[in-house]
């Protein structure tokens, strides 16, 4: 027990050491928020275009669109993100780690994203464009005001389970000297000899993702007004 | 008022209009019989383009809106059309699905699509679904709000696709007699249906479609009393 103690006191107290941990999860966060909005945007991209580039009398630049998304996601999807990321940095264009994480979750996430909202805007029954269009709305307007509204709804559950991916993966910053939490816990265990910085971040992970679940729950259930009660 | 001339569609190598040549006036009410795959419903889908014809003209008003440069959603905004299966927006209230369009496409303010909605949910009796949702309401409420959604953008006509088909058997009379309403009062439409009865009762003119092609046309007394065509005999002979 002496011991268990004073290896937490070690891992978390000593020094202040806990300001390394929040520095870590403030690191990990803006990661995952950054990657998540840069995901967000993307994929609706890539789905808007597939969707009118899969249509039956798709023009050829949508058609061409939707050819550079499928390849996108192939290759995103088809390697790891830990090469994704040293390929990212080895641009050096982005002389600071972090920026080269924040592009290179979003762009990798993006690829995820997309399949999700995908699957959402084919979830819709065609009955509800063809309304849209037959009041006279464009394209656009119905997919933004109609599809996309009641797409995004449907596929809330997977968008969050890819959220929650997300902030778990960006453990592997460290890859390219990211200090992000487990960097941090990994860079404590292997200074002083302890553990406890592992189990310590293990429970801050934990407690982001419940977070994550409890807003989870209270979106679905507020959009959950039109259903039938 | 529409004037369609030649009117062919193929879906692949299924060619499913094979030139129809139809002329319909202001003021009339035409209703469009046939069986089942005979193509009643992709001409009615035509004259507002949601099925992209092959080949043929559609005149609307004097422009021939088959024509690539004809803004469709303009066109679209003077021909009101009710679907089968109701397409309400699920994930707006009923007053939301009402004014959307117009109030999007800077037809209305929001304050005069309200009370335009107001005034046509009283119309049919449904002022107090206005701030609820489609999944609470019965088919024939969700049909009800369907045509007062295309009514509040003020169309030259309407066009109904099968409107009761989808509805159970004691909620057909109810949407049935809103459309009897509005035609009474002089609104242009076309109709696909189902329903002889009300064909005959309401229309003013009865296609039969078979085939893809207009294969009898008449006032609904003869239409129905003297049918020429041995295919609309056997059809009537099986319906009726």
């Amino acid at each position: 027990m002496q011991g268990l103690y004073k290896d937490f006191y070690r891992g978390f107290i000593e020094d202040a050491r806990w300001k390394l941990y929040l520095e870590g999860t403030g690191i990990t966060l803006s990661l995952a928020a950054v990657a998540c909005l840069m995901g967000i945007v993307i994929g609706v991209v890539i789905a808007v275009c597939k969707f009118y580039g899969s249509r039956r009398n798709a023009g050829p630049l949508w058609k061409t669109l939707a050819k550079i998304c499928d390849i996108y996601t192939t290759v995103i999807r088809g390697t790891p993100i830990v090469l994704q990321l040293l390929i990212i940095y080895s641009l050096t264009v982005w002389t600071k780690g972090t920026y080269a994480c924040m592009i290179g979750f979003g762009i990798n996430s993006g690829a995820y994203i997309s399949e999700i909202f995908r699957s959402g805007i084919n979830s819709i029954d065609i009955g509800q464009m063809e309304a849209g269009r037959s009041l006279g709305l464009s394209e656009g307007t119905t997919m933004v005001r109609i599809i996309l509204p009641q797409a995004i709804k449907n596929v809330l559950p997977a968008l969050f389970n890819e959220f929650i991916a997300l902030v778990k993966e960006t453990s592997v910053a460290g890859y390219i000297a990211v200090r992000d939490v487990t960097k941090i816990a990994s860079s404590l265990k292997g200074t002083y000899f302890i553990s406890s910085p592992l189990y310590i971040t293990a429970v801050i992970y934990l407690v982001l993702v419940l977070f994550l679940t409890f807003l989870q729950k209270k979106l679905e259930r507020r959009l959950a007004r039109s259903d039938r009660s | 008022m529409i004037e369609v001339k030649n009117l062919c569609k193929s879906f692949g190598n299924n060619q499913v209009l094979r030139g129809i040549n139809e002329v319909i006036k202001k003021g009339e009410k035409v209703a469009i019989i046939g069986p089942s795959g005979s193509g009643k419903s992709t001409f009615i889908r035509c004259l507002n383009r949601l099925e992209e014809p092959t080949s043929g003209e559609i005149w609307f008003n004097g422009e021939n809106i088959v024509d690539k440069n004809t803004d469709i959603d303009k066109v679209r905004q003077h021909v009101g059309m009710v679907f089968q299966h109701f397409n309400l927006f699920p994930h707006l209230t009923i007053k939301e699905n009402i004014t959307l369009a117009p109030v999007s496409l800077k037809l209305m303010t929001k304050e005069e699509a309200d009370a335009k909605a107001m005034q046509l949910l009283q119309r049919v009796g449904l002022t107090d679904k206005a701030d609820t949702y489609p999944a609470m309401l019965s088919g024939g409420q969700k049909q009800r709000i369907a045509i007062v959604r295309a009514l509040a953008m003020n169309p030259e006509v309407m066009l109904f696709d099968e409107p009761t088909s989808a509805l159970d058997p004691e909620m057909v009379g109810e949407v049935l007699d809103l459309i009897r309403e509005l035609a009474e009062e002089g609104m242009t439409m076309v109709i696909v249906t189902h329903e002889m009865g009300f064909a005959r009762e309401v229309a003013t003119r009865v296609l039969f479609i078979d085939e893809g092609l207009v294969k009898e046309q008449n006032t609904p007394e003869e239409f129905f009393a003297n049918p020429q065509n041995p295919r609309l005999q056997n059809f009537l002979a099986k319906v009726l």
